[in-house]
């Protein structure tokens, strides 16, 4: 069980990024949503800024676009109501393509399928930047509570746990000459699900047991605190992107 | 043909109304820790993380709901309100959440009051007070406490979704007119059928802890008789 370690997104580098302490990122990311959400949506032009500082990131990092693309269909239901909304909006229609078009609903769709995209790339750079574990630092060093960053620890570690149990239990399934097929392994999955959440708490109760043992006390070990803690070059280093973002928000506000 | 996932995505609802939720859902949820963190004893701390876990896991599933060309997938804030509590099973909720929107994009972080005050504070708190009711109502059997995860577990659901339809009226990015009546028609009735397999999953997994380990399940703790303080299974040999 590799808790702790990794997780799907993430891509080990050693690149500038990944070397930026957890809660810079975090701090960065969150300030830089907001501006591209606080952006009007009929300024353009901001938001190819908000895409070219993006790739910037991406390049810095080293993680290709077909990577950040292919992960970025997360958004794909959303994208489906923002192309529904020029059909259902109200107000003034226009005619493209011979279709009769609310034009709010296409500021609306443009407005979704914009931030929405820029919010999903945003947080992918983080996740493929950061382990789990360092985002939990990071979120302790922000001062989140502690019973806070407990669960969100406890989560992270059981995924594995619950994962871990899922496969034994479909492995004693098959063993005992169950031919689990397409939709029928549902079924032997809702059967089991109860017994799954049971045999994961004990093995987790377990291992926090053990924790407890070792001398846990809800806040994991001193040393992840201290070290590598943000000093204030590396604030302004990241600050770089979540201010040009800030101030382009800015700009564009004016504007309009 | 309103196609959501039930996490709101950046852009969809208006900054002013976001800021708005944003703030009541830190409210609420310094609410919860201060509440939380006297419930949260060596039992809890464990189980409130599987319930986390677990809850992400199914999020992960996806239903399609092939009539409107929807998916939505399930909440657990029933499950968690049954199993660790509203306080501390809203924080799960939540945290969830916060986690999914940071790393894996899933609903954007502009928008995390919104998505917390739906699912984790909505959701749980529908769910709680019905489980209280219910629990008192209904007979103490197993079929009494089945009934009672299953219904509270789709209420839930339900009461989240319009949610949703609340924050869209009042800070949709695109004025729907009077479409917006047809919105919560839609959101209601795709939860709705949400919420029936989440009631079955809450209902399953609810009763094989209560059977197993009764005094797992947070819900029944203010009902029985304050019996032997519950040592914690050393585990031993399995």
């Amino acid at each position: 069980m590799g808790a702790g370690h990794g997780h799907v997104l993430y891509r080990e580098s050693d690149s500038p990024v990944h070397r930026l302490p957890p809660e810079v990122k975090i701090v960065a990311m969150v300030v830089f949503t907001l501006a591209v959400v606080a952006t009007p949506r009929e300024a353009f032009w901001a938001f190819g800024a908000y895409a070219v500082l993006v790739a910037a990131v991406a390049a810095l990092a080293r993680v290709g676009p077909r990577w950040l693309l292919s992960r970025a269909l997360i958004e794909l239901p959303f994208v489906l109501f923002a192309v529904a909304l020029p059909f259902l909006g109200s107000g003034d229609r226009v005619e493209v393509l011979g279709l009769r078009l609310s034009e709010d609903g296409l500021h609306g769709a443009w407005n979704i399928l914009a931030k929405g995209t820029l919010g999903v790339l945003a947080s992918l750079l983080l996740a493929a930047t950061t382990t789990t574990r360092d985002l939990i630092v990071g979120l302790d060093r922000l001062h989140c509570p502690q019973v806070f960053t407990q669960i969100a620890t406890f989560m992270l570690r059981y995924l594995d746990v619950l994962v871990g149990e899922a496969r034994r239990m479909r492995v004693a399934r098959i063993s005992r000459g169950d031919d689990p097929r397409f939709l029928w392994q549902l079924r032997g999955f809702a059967a089991g699900i109860g017994a799954l959440f049971l045999r994961a708490f004990e093995r987790g109760e377990r291992v926090y047991l053990a924790m407890l043992s070792r001398g846990y006390t809800g806040r994991m070990p001193a040393v992840w605190q201290g070290e590598g803690a943000a000093s204030a070059g590396q604030w302004l280093v990241a600050a770089t992107v979540p201010v040009l973002a800030a101030s382009i928000a800015a700009t564009a506000v004016v504007l309009s | 043909m309103e196609t959501l996932a039930m996490h709101i995505s950046n852009g969809i609802i208006d900054g002013p109304v976001a800021a708005i939720f944003a703030a009541l859902a830190l409210a609420a949820l310094t609410a919860c820790v201060l509440r939380g963190r006297r419930d949260l004893d060596d039992r809890l701390a464990p189980m409130a993380g599987l319930v986390a876990a677990f809850i992400f896991a199914v999020q992960m599933l996806n239903f399609p709901i092939f009539t409107a060309g929807v998916s939505g997938h399930l909440l657990g804030g029933a499950l968690a309100a049954m199993l660790v509590g509203p306080w501390v099973g809203a924080l799960c909720v939540a945290v969830v959440l916060v986690v999914q929107a940071l790393i894996f994009g899933d609903g954007g972080v502009a928008m995390l009051g919104l998505n917390i005050t739906n699912m984790a504070l909505l959701g749980t708190a529908a769910a709680y007070a019905l489980i209280a009711l219910m629990l008192r109502v209904l007979p103490r059997t197993r079929a009494g406490l089945a009934v009672t995860a299953f219904v509270a577990a789709t209420v839930s659901v339900v009461v989240a979704s319009q949610g949703f339809v609340l924050e869209y009226w009042l800070g949709g990015t695109t004025d729907l007119g009077n479409n917006l009546g047809g919105l919560a028609g839609t959101m209601a009735g795709v939860h709705l059928l949400i919420g029936i397999g989440e009631g079955l999953i809450t209902a399953t997994t609810v009763l094989t802890v209560a059977k197993v380990r009764p005094d797992l399940v947070y819900a029944l703790r203010s009902l029985r008789a304050p019996a032997a303080p519950a040592v914690p299974v050393a585990g031993g040999v399995r």
